[in-house]
């Protein structure tokens, strides 16, 4: 397939970025995106030019590292996938595909389609853990809890952290980012005894760290990668209240 | 504690109360209105002097300004800070996810704002005595009104466009506050839809009919 690339280049921090196009004749449809980035990559090394920078490390939908914004969508245009699932059979011959970095105030780029993603870090950071040890699993019936919670708060849990969901907002909001961490911990007994705590903290440090406000337009639970729903915002601000 | 006041969250709460206030307004105004089309003007004018004498309904009154302020004021600061949080725009970007009408909440927000001057001067403000009329007569200030084929057309426009700012408007209130449900929150989906229809079509009818029956 010949594809053709609009790609953002940005050399640092605080250099302007534009988008350059790049032509690839030989890529095949059984390649994943980023080997077809990667096929970019070696061109442009053998021609002696700078490589695309992108983030990427597991390949496999876990890390959460590999974001970047494809033809409009954060994680490309197939639904529950992250960057590293989209496979080129997505595109036909001849297509052109638009691939910026993940924007927002709080996703400074670092180089071309790298962001620094700490500002969600900082959220983590912030009560997104349980303060004391709580040791190996204990006998399973000594804590009962009820297998919806268990379900709902696995589902949360499954957040990589990527970011699509501050990408895919118009707002650039991380509430659902910071609303399956809140509701993780919420859910489950051991995170009852800091809960208050939890929530103060962690919306303090979402909002120090420049999110937009949500405005539940629902863009972030269509293009989360692991379908965390904004079920758990509504439950992220019941916790807040009650934090109060 | 101070950090709770200007917490996202909280600047998200206030403003869905104001609004939530301004939801439940509505429908007694239009309840009231809708009296315009009986052909007699005592019962409007009746409903209409109640409403500016009884004590309860003068304290509503201050809490009816306090919200829309509240309401405008919160929503302009959380929009600017919404456009700070994202700089640099895409340059494709594809918004077929995004709850449509909530896209436009800030225009849609602020053209009723603009329509709300216009209504003042057209009503409020001749019982405060500013615009010239007899403010015991809304009645035949209404009448008189709605001859106008241009203020006919500013009013049905500004009633459409708060509709799609009320169908947004209804159900987002209730996930700010903290009420998304497996069963309910489909049903105030519906609930929403049909207020915002309902509501900007009950208000329209009113300078429709009377122009219809003036001309
Ligand atoms: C007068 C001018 C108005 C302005 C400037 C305005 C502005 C806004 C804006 C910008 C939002 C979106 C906030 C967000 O992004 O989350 C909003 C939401 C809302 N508006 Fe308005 N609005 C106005 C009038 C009204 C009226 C007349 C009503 C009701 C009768 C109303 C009810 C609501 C409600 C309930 C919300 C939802 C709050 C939430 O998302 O939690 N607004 N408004
Ligand atoms: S909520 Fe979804 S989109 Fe947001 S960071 Fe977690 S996995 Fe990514
Ligand atoms: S590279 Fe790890 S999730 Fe894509």
């Amino acid at each position: 397939m010949k594809i053709t690339l609009d790609i953002w280049r940005q050399k640092s921090r605080n250099e302007k970025g534009r988008f350059v196009r790049y032509e690839l004749e030989e890529v095949s449809p059984e390649m994943s995106f980023l080997e077809m980035l990667d096929l970019l990559n070696t061109n442009l090394i053998k021609r002696g030019e700078d490589p695309v920078a992108f983030d990427h490390d597991c390949r496999e939908g876990i890390c959460g590292t590999c974001g970047m914004y494809v033809n409009g969508h954060p994680h490309g245009p197939v639904k529950s996938i992250t960057t590293c699932h989209l496979s080129m059979r997505e595109f036909k011959d001849g297509d052109t595909i638009t691939v910026e970095p993940f924007r927002a105030r709080s996703f400074p780029v670092i180089k071309d389609l790298v962001i620094d993603r700490m500002s969600l870090e900082h959220i983590q950071v912030a009560g997104g853990f349980i303060s004391v040890k709580t040791g190996s699993a204990p006998e399973a019936n000594t804590i009962p809890v009820p297998k919806k919670n268990a379900d709902e708060a696995f589902d949360a849990a499954s957040c990589i952290g990527c970011g699509a969901c501050v990408a895919a907002c118009k707002n650039a909001s991380a509430m659902l980012f910071l609303s399956a961490k809140v509701s993780q911990m919420a859910l489950l007994p051991h995170g009852k005894p800091e809960a208050k705590q939890r929530a103060r903290e962690m919306v303090a440090a979402m909002d120090d760290m420049g999110f937009g406000r949500c405005s539940n337009t629902g863009a972030c639970e269509a293009k989360c990668p692991k379908n965390i729903k904004i079920t758990n915002i509504a439950r992220l601000n019941r916790e807040y209240y009650k934090a109060y | 504690m101070s950090k709770v006041l200007y917490s996202s969250i909280s600047q998200k709460f206030i403003m869905a109360l104001a609004g939530l206030f301004l939801i439940t307004f509505l429908p007694v105004h239009l309840g009231i209105n809708l009296l315009l089309l009986n052909s007699d003007p005592e019962p409007f004018n009746r409903a209409a002097k109640f409403m500016s004498d009884f004590p309860v309904i003068k304290i509503m009154e201050i809490v009816l300004f306090a919200a829309i302020m509240i309401h405008i004021i919160y929503g302009i600061l959380l929009q600017i800070q919404n456009w700070i949080a994202r700089p640099v725009r895409y340059k494709k970007s594809n918004r077929s996810e995004t709850a449509p009408f909530s896209r436009f909440m800030i225009w849609t927000g602020g053209i009723i704002f603009i329509f709300l001057i216009i209504h003042f001067f057209n009503f409020y403000f001749i019982k405060l005595g500013l615009v010239e009329g007899d403010p015991y007569n809304f009645y035949d200030v209404a009448w008189q009104l709605f001859t106008n084929p241009l203020i006919n057309i500013i009013y049905w426009v500004s009633f459409i466009l708060l509709g799609f700012h009320l169908y947004h408007a209804f159900h987002s209130a209730f996930q700010t506050i903290g009420l998304n449900h497996r069963i309910w929150t489909p049903l105030i989906k519906g609930v929403a839809f049909i207020y915002a229809v309902i509501i900007p079509a009950g208000f329209s009818l009113i300078p429709l009919y009377i122009w219809i029956v003036s001309s």
